[in-house]
Parts: structure tokens; C-alpha cells; sequence
């Protein structure tokens, strides 16, 4: 469904991103965990044509789509959607309005069968009732709702999800990795989630890719990863780094 | 010592060619997006935020200035046994100068400044990537309805700037100056012609243009951040007065020879 073949990125004489090479299979949720400043979230932002490789190739279904015209490359993104990490809704419309926005802008359907879409995408993640409501008088938990619900409203086959969980206290964490593996199930989509948060690592994931300083050092199921031998990932894990910190205190 | 003066100079050239080559750029893309019809809400909805509420402000200011104009003026007009012409003078001045570029002045305040404040928001929410992300342009879907509404609003607010500054003159020269509102009239009717309001309206639907491109254009170059949007805002505002000066230095020149 995804492919990445040798993938670089630079920016500005930096090496964010070297030599990705990566494939998520239709269906399946492919989790990123890496740092802050790992390059994971710019690795998912290229996989839906937002930034260019600086070299390498980015292969969506049949499509390499790296070098390809925004026009183009529109077409693609029809079949994608995106869970920013801070929700990006557009705050001058209603939620309704941004649950529909997709909907309005390319299928031509009558009014009142978009608001039954929305209707029913705002049930899905347990927001019904609040078509009318502004961005701004929804929590954090809520706004990231709205936006996976945004996502899905074109029923789209990949969802990439930027650090969904982030802000966010655990409950409410947690509800939303289970909305992931309900969306998931439910429309049978092929997800990517980049987080830092391992439990929701561990519990969303069917694979874990781990970034470490721009490179992919481990790509396996939770159980590989969990017993990885590679000090660079069994840190990250267990989350050494912090309990090291602690202890020399 | 003069090495590093024309190294400097020749960054500043460099820098401002970059900025114009951008800008042209952005034009470019808006002119190629036109090709599809924009929808007519979104743009009754910039006419109405960019247009309809800065009036008021418009109106204020031309106000005061056909005041000021003829304040300063009449006495010596007066003084010259020559106010006869003062309606005419006043007139000419407003709509060939005053209203135009007074108007791009404050619309560049005001419109400018919202339109760039609002996307370089966008921006750094990261609304626009939402936007490309939905498959829509952000060219076609922000900056067009932007240009078709400046374009359109700014030439209206200049008419009513016209007359609101032409009304201002005449409260001066009538209840001040002791002109009478018949010599005034007769004035304006003697001295203006059809082509001295039209000229003004050619220039502000550049002015508009301008507004609208340079507010769009600092808006999705906006550096990051809270200071990124207070930066942008400021460029538009200070860009857009610059050119919309220099422009019409030269539209007069072309319009009025």
C-alpha cells in the first residue's frame, strides 16, 4: 500500500531522514516510535506529498509519488486522510462544516445526505449532537475526534495519524487508540501512527518502526520489539534514558 | 570598506528580486487557478468581511480629508479671486489621488493585515496542510476569492470615498469659507470629468490586487510561530503601502498624461 525505497530528507545541510527503506501493507497499522527530533513525523508528512524527499522514492498504492505534480498528486490524497497532531480544524467553520469540508469541496452529493455523513462520522467518534459547535469551545480530546472524524468522512483507504494521543490525558489517550483499531476494523483502512507513547504503541500496532537519529533501526511486530536486543530501542522502550537520568541525580 | 557596501547592496537586490520573483510567482498560480469558477459564498463572504466593514473607516477618512484639503485651501483661493474653482479642485483631487490611494492606504491596514493575519494563523496551525491534505489547493481555495473580492471591493469603496471626501470639501467651503454650495457645485460640474473618477477606479482595482496578493503571500510564507504571524502582518502592511505609492506615482502618470 506504502513503499518507501531509500528515502533521505535534508533540510537546510541537516540529515533528518537517511536511507528509510519501508512497507506498510494493505490493512495493516504500522506504528512510528521515535524521539523528539527523530525525523518520524516528517517521514509521515512525506508519505502524503505535504514535504519532498530530498532523494529516494515514495510509492503510494501503484503511484510513485514523490516528484509528482500537485494535481496530480490531489488524486492520491482522495484516497488518504490525515489526524494532524494539533487537530488543525479549521477554526472559522463549525464541526459539521469541517467533518464535511472533504465531501463539499469534491463529491457532489445533496445537502442533506453530507449531513448524514457527518451525522453518522460524529456517532463513530462519539460526538454526536455537536455539528453546530465552534472548534474553540471543544477539548483537546474532542478536537482530535473531530479531526480523525474529518479523516475518515471520505472513507479513505490509508489514515496516517500525527502523535494522536499527544496533550492528551490517559483516558482519553486511550480512547482514541481505540477509535484507531475501531476505524481500523470497521473500514478496514491501513493506518500509520507516529507516537512516542509506547502503551499505545504496544496496543494499536499489528507492526512498530523505530527512527532513531534520522535512520530506521528496528521494524517488527510488538513482541520484536519488546524483546530487542538493540540498546537504542530497548531505551526508548523502557525508557531508561529517564530512569539513568533519575538515578544520577 | 566599499566591497563590503556593494556586497551588502547587492544582497539587498538579490533578496528583493527573490521577493518579487515569489510574488509573481503566487500571481501566477491565482491566475492559472481562475480557470476553474470560484464559489460565489466564499467570495460574498470576503466581499462582505473585506469590503462592507471597512467603510466605515473609509468614509472616515475621506471625510476628513476633503475637509483638510479645503480648509487649506479655500482662503487662498479666496485670496486669488479664484472660488469658483475651489468644487473643481477639490473634486479632481479626491478622485484622481486622494480617494485611491487614501483608501489602498487604510484597506492595506485593515484588509491587508486581517487577510494575512488569518492565513499565516492558518499556517501555523498547520489548517493549510489540512487543506492540501483534503485535495484542495490552498491558491484556490484562500487567495482567489481573496483577489476577486479586493478587486471588486476596494473600486466601491472608492466611490463612496469620492463622494464622502467631495462632501467633506463642500461642508468647509460652504459653512466655513463662505462659498456657496451653488459656486461649488458649479465647480465640480466645470472642471471634472467622467475620466478624473474612472482613472481612480483603474487605479484601485490595482490596489486591490496588490493588497490582496501581498496579504496572501506573506500569509503562507509566514515564519513559525505566534511572532511569525505579527511579522508577516507587519510585511504585508508596510509592502502593500509601498507599492500601492509607487504604483500609482506611475499609473498617474500613464492615466493622467
Amino acid at each position: 500500500m506504502i513503499k518507501l525505497i531509500e528515502v533521505s530528507k535534508e533540510f537546510k545541510g541537516r540529515q533528518v531522514l537517511q536511507h528509510i527503506n519501508l512497507a506498510v501493507h494493505k490493512g495493516e497499522t504500522l506504528v512510528i516510535i521515535g524521539g523528539s527530533g527523530s525525523g518520524k513525523s516528517t517521514l509521515l508528512r512525506m508519505m502524503i506529498g505535504l514535504i519532498p524527499p530530498s532523494s529516494g522514492e515514495i510509492w503510494i498504492k501503484d503511484a510513485e509519488i514523490s516528484h509528482m505534480p500537485e494535481r496530480k498528486l490531489d488524486e492520491i490524497r482522495l484516497s488518504m486522510g490525515m489526524v494532524f497532531q494539533y487537530s488543525a480544524l479549521f477554526d472559522s467553520m463549525t464541526i459539521g462544516d469541517n467533518v464535511a469540508f472533504g465531501l463539499r469541496q469534491h463529491k457532489k452529493l445533496p445537502e442533506a445526505q453530507i449531513r448524514e455523513i457527518v451525522a453518522e462520522k460524529l456517532r463513530l467518534v462519539d460526538l454526536d449532537g455537536y455539528e453546530n459547535s465552534m472548534p474553540s469551545e471543544l477539548s483537546g480530546g474532542m478536537k482530535k475526534r473531530v479531526s480523525l472524524a474529518r479523516a475518515i468522512a471520505f472513507e479513505p483507504e490509508i489514515v496516517l495519524y500525527d502523535e494522536p494521543s499527544s496533550g492528551l490525558d490517559p483516558i482519553m489517550a486511550a480512547k482514541i487508540d481505540d477509535l484507531i483499531l475501531h476505524t481500523q476494523r470497521m473500514l478496514n483502512v491501513t493506518s500509520v501512527v507516529v507516537t512516542h507513547d509506547m502503551n499505545s504503541a504496544f496496543y494499536i500496532a499489528d507492526r512498530i518502526a523505530m527512527i532513531y537519529e534520522g535512520e530506521l533501526i528496528a521494524l517488527g511486530t510488538a513482541e520484536d520489539i519488546r524483546n530487542s536486543t538493540d540498546p537504542r530501542v530497548r531505551e526508548f522502550v523502557l525508557g531508561q534514558s529517564r530512569q539513568k537520568g533519575e538515578m544520577s541525580r | 570598506m566599499l566591497i563590503r557596501y556593494l556586497e551588502k547592496l547587492g544582497r539587498y537586490v538579490i533578496n528583493g528580486l527573490e521577493l518579487f520573483g515569489a510574488v509573481m510567482l503566487l500571481v501566477g498560480q491565482t491566475i492559472y487557478q481562475l480557470r476553474h469558477r470560484p464559489r460565489l459564498k466564499h467570495v460574498f463572504v470576503q466581499m462582505s468581511h473585506l469590503g462592507v466593514d471597512t467603510l466605515p473607516i473609509v468614509a472616515l477618512t475621506m471625510l476628513f480629508t476633503g475637509m483638510v484639503i479645503t480648509l487649506q485651501t479655500a482662503h487662498e483661493f479666496i485670496r486669488f479671486g479664484a472660488q469658483s474653482t475651489i468644487g473643481g479642485v477639490v473634486a479632481i483631487a479626491v478622485s484622481r489621488e486622494l480617494a485611491p490611494v487614501l483608501t489602498g492606504v487604510v484597506a492595506a491596514g485593515r484588509v491587508g493585515a486581517a487577510i494575512t493575519a488569518e492565513i499565516s494563523t492558518m499556517k501555523v496551525t498547520e489548517q493549510i496542510d489540512a487543506l492540501k491534505v483534503m485535495a484542495t489547493n490552498p491558491v484556490a481555495y484562500l487567495v482567489v476569492p481573496r483577489l476577486i473580492a479586493c478587486m471588486i471591493m476596494l473600486p466601491l469603496l472608492v466611490v463612496f470615498g469620492d463622494v464622502i471626501g467631495t462632501f467633506g470639501g463642500w461642508i468647509v467651503s460652504t459653512y466655513y469659507a463662505g462659498i456657496s454650495s451653488f459656486t461649488f457645485i458649479q465647480s465640480i460640474d466645470a472642471f471634472t470629468v467622467a475620466h478624473d473618477v474612472n482613472g481612480g477606479l483603474i487605479k484601485s482595482v490595482f490596489f486591490g490586487a496588490v493588497i490582496a496578493i501581498i496579504g496572501c503571500y506573506q500569509g503562507l510564507n509566514a515564519p513559525e510561530g505566534a511572532e511569525g504571524v505579527g511579522k508577516a502582518t507587519t510585511r504585508s502592511v508596510v509592502g502593500s503601502i509601498i507599492v500601492i505609492f509607487i504604483a500609482n506615482c506611475f499609473m498617474s502618470l500613464i492615466l493622467y498624461r
